[in-house]
């Protein structure tokens, strides 16, 4: 049991092998479980948030369901409204439509009506005159007994 | 072995190391030559041995702790190299197990930034635990191995080759290691607190009463108790480690005496070898632990503060 010269032997060993752990050995490991770690927190993080959004989403979604159905149901209420706006328009436009041709024909009948009777008048005076020039055998002045004749056919 | 020699001779032989050094000119050797000049040359007795003095190397020692260190070396290394961060194969995860124990250790009892610390740590558990493992390979295998070698290489008397394959059974290794680490304490605190902060620490400690005039005379009282538990640290981090391995050793040694007693003594002998064996396991971890965290422990001292703030006010 002599203390000699393998005591600085062995200190020296000592420095060298704790110098290289320290440059080679520690840094590369602790580094790789470092960014293990890293990767595992990150990987729990974005499940969970993965998860929250999942949950969101069919929450979005549910809603966006009962919106859409809300709003088919509207349309469809809209739609049926729309159709009867439209059956009463178009009948009402049919009904103005017809009242307005009766109106035009009645007029048209009541004017054809109005031209027969001038006409007629017209005839019954120049009748009239000639039967009155007939009966009379004087000579009338038609100018003169206008204001009569009209009266007689207006009479007619 | 046993059966040629007394006891007393084997245990002797097994606590001998395999030096190397200076013998002077004119010594007389064991097997009775006279030396005509000094030589280098490898001890063939313990006598020898001791008279070779400081200048000598144990290269048994420094043999087994250089190659353990260096399969310590290799393996981490290779595993760092080629460690991923995805999922860890076997021996990167074994490894990682080691690394993460000596991380979390460091960092409950090292507060300090030094990036040096920690590899120091593991180094030490590592290495330390290495070379305490060969303790648990029975004690004739490799001495024996190694004598008849020799002799067959040589033609050396097997009996005067000395083989000790436990580093950490010499006090060289283990007080080698501590001042080591005593150089990096004596490091640290200069470099953290300066050399003044150092000897003050040194001096105005514990005893201090904040007038300069009763200070002075504190000083040589104060130097006293803090050199000597400066002092008492390194030798008690080797001792501690040698004295544990060497009584381990020690008791690995009787036991195979007690091999070569008869039937009885071998069945009564593999018991206890076993028996020894498995709690040695359990031994050379927790010696291999300790000197770690107190190396630990020393460092965290060398970069503590506290203290010097203390006197400040």
């Amino acid at each position: 049991m002599n203390i000699n010269l393998t005591l600085i032997g062995q200190s020296i060993t000592f420095f060298a092998f704790v110098w290289f752990c320290w440059k080679y050995v520690w840094p590369a490991l602790l580094g790789v479980m470092q960014e293990r770690e890293q990767k595992i927190a990150t990987g729990l993080q974005e499940a969970e948030r993965a998860e929250k959004d999942l949950e969101l989403a069919q929450r979005k979604a549910a809603e966006q369901l009962k919106e859409a159905k809300a709003q088919a149901a509207e349309i469809i209420d809209g739609a049926n409204k729309r159709a009867n706006q439209i059956v009463d328009e178009a009948k009402e436009a049919a009904r103005s439509e017809g009242d307005r041709l009766k109106a035009a024909a009645q007029a048209e009948i009541e004017q054809e009506v109005n031209r027969a009777k001038e006409q007629l008048r017209t005839r019954v005076a120049d009748l009239s005159v000639a039967g009155a020039e007939k009966i009379l055998s004087i000579n009338i002045d038609a100018k003169a007994h206008d204001d009569m004749i009209e009266k007689l056919a207006a009479e007619l | 072995m046993a059966a040629e020699q007394t006891a007393t001779g084997y245990i002797q032989h097994h606590l001998q190391n395999l030096a190397y050094g200076k013998l002077p000119a004119g010594y007389t050797r064991t097997d009775g030559t006279v030396l005509s000049e000094s030589t280098w040359t490898i001890a063939h007795s313990s006598q020898e041995a001791a008279d070779m003095g400081f200048w000598a190397v144990h290269l048994d020692t420094l043999g087994w702790s250089i190659g353990l260190g260096l399969i310590f070396c290799f393996l981490f290394a290779r595993a760092a190299k080629k460690a991923t961060p995805g999922v860890p194969s076997g021996f990167q995860s074994f490894v990682e197990v080691i690394v993460d124990f000596i991380d979390k250790t460091v960092k409950d009892t090292f507060p300090h930034r030094n990036s040096m610390v920690a590899p120091m740590a593991l180094t030490i558990f590592v290495w330390v635990f290495l070379m305490n493992l060969m303790d648990l390979i029975p004690v004739d295998w490799l001495p024996l191995a190694f004598a008849h070698g020799t002799s067959a290489l040589t033609g050396a008397d097997p009996h005067h080759v000395y083989f000790k394959v436990v580093p950490t059974t010499d006090l060289n290794a283990t007080l080698g290691m501590a001042l080591a680490v005593f150089a990096l304490m004596i490091f640290f605190s200069v470099k953290e607190k300066g050399l003044m902060g150092f000897v003050k620490e040194l001096t105005l400690h514990p005893f201090h009463s904040g007038k300069w005039y009763v200070d002075i005379f504190l000083i040589p009282f104060n130097f006293l108790l803090e050199a000597v538990s400066l002092i008492a640290k390194p030798v008690s981090l080797g001792l501690r480690l040698f004295g544990n391995l060497y009584a381990g050793e020690m008791i690995f040694i009787l036991i195979a005496i007690v091999f070569g007693v008869g039937v009885l003594g071998f069945i009564g002998a593999s018991f206890l070898q076993m028996g020894w064996a498995i709690f040695h396991i359990l031994v050379i971890t927790l010696q291999a632990f300790v000197f770690m965290v107190l190396t630990t422990v020393y460092m965290a001292m060398a970069h503590d503060r506290e203290e010097e703030h203390a006197h400040d006010q």
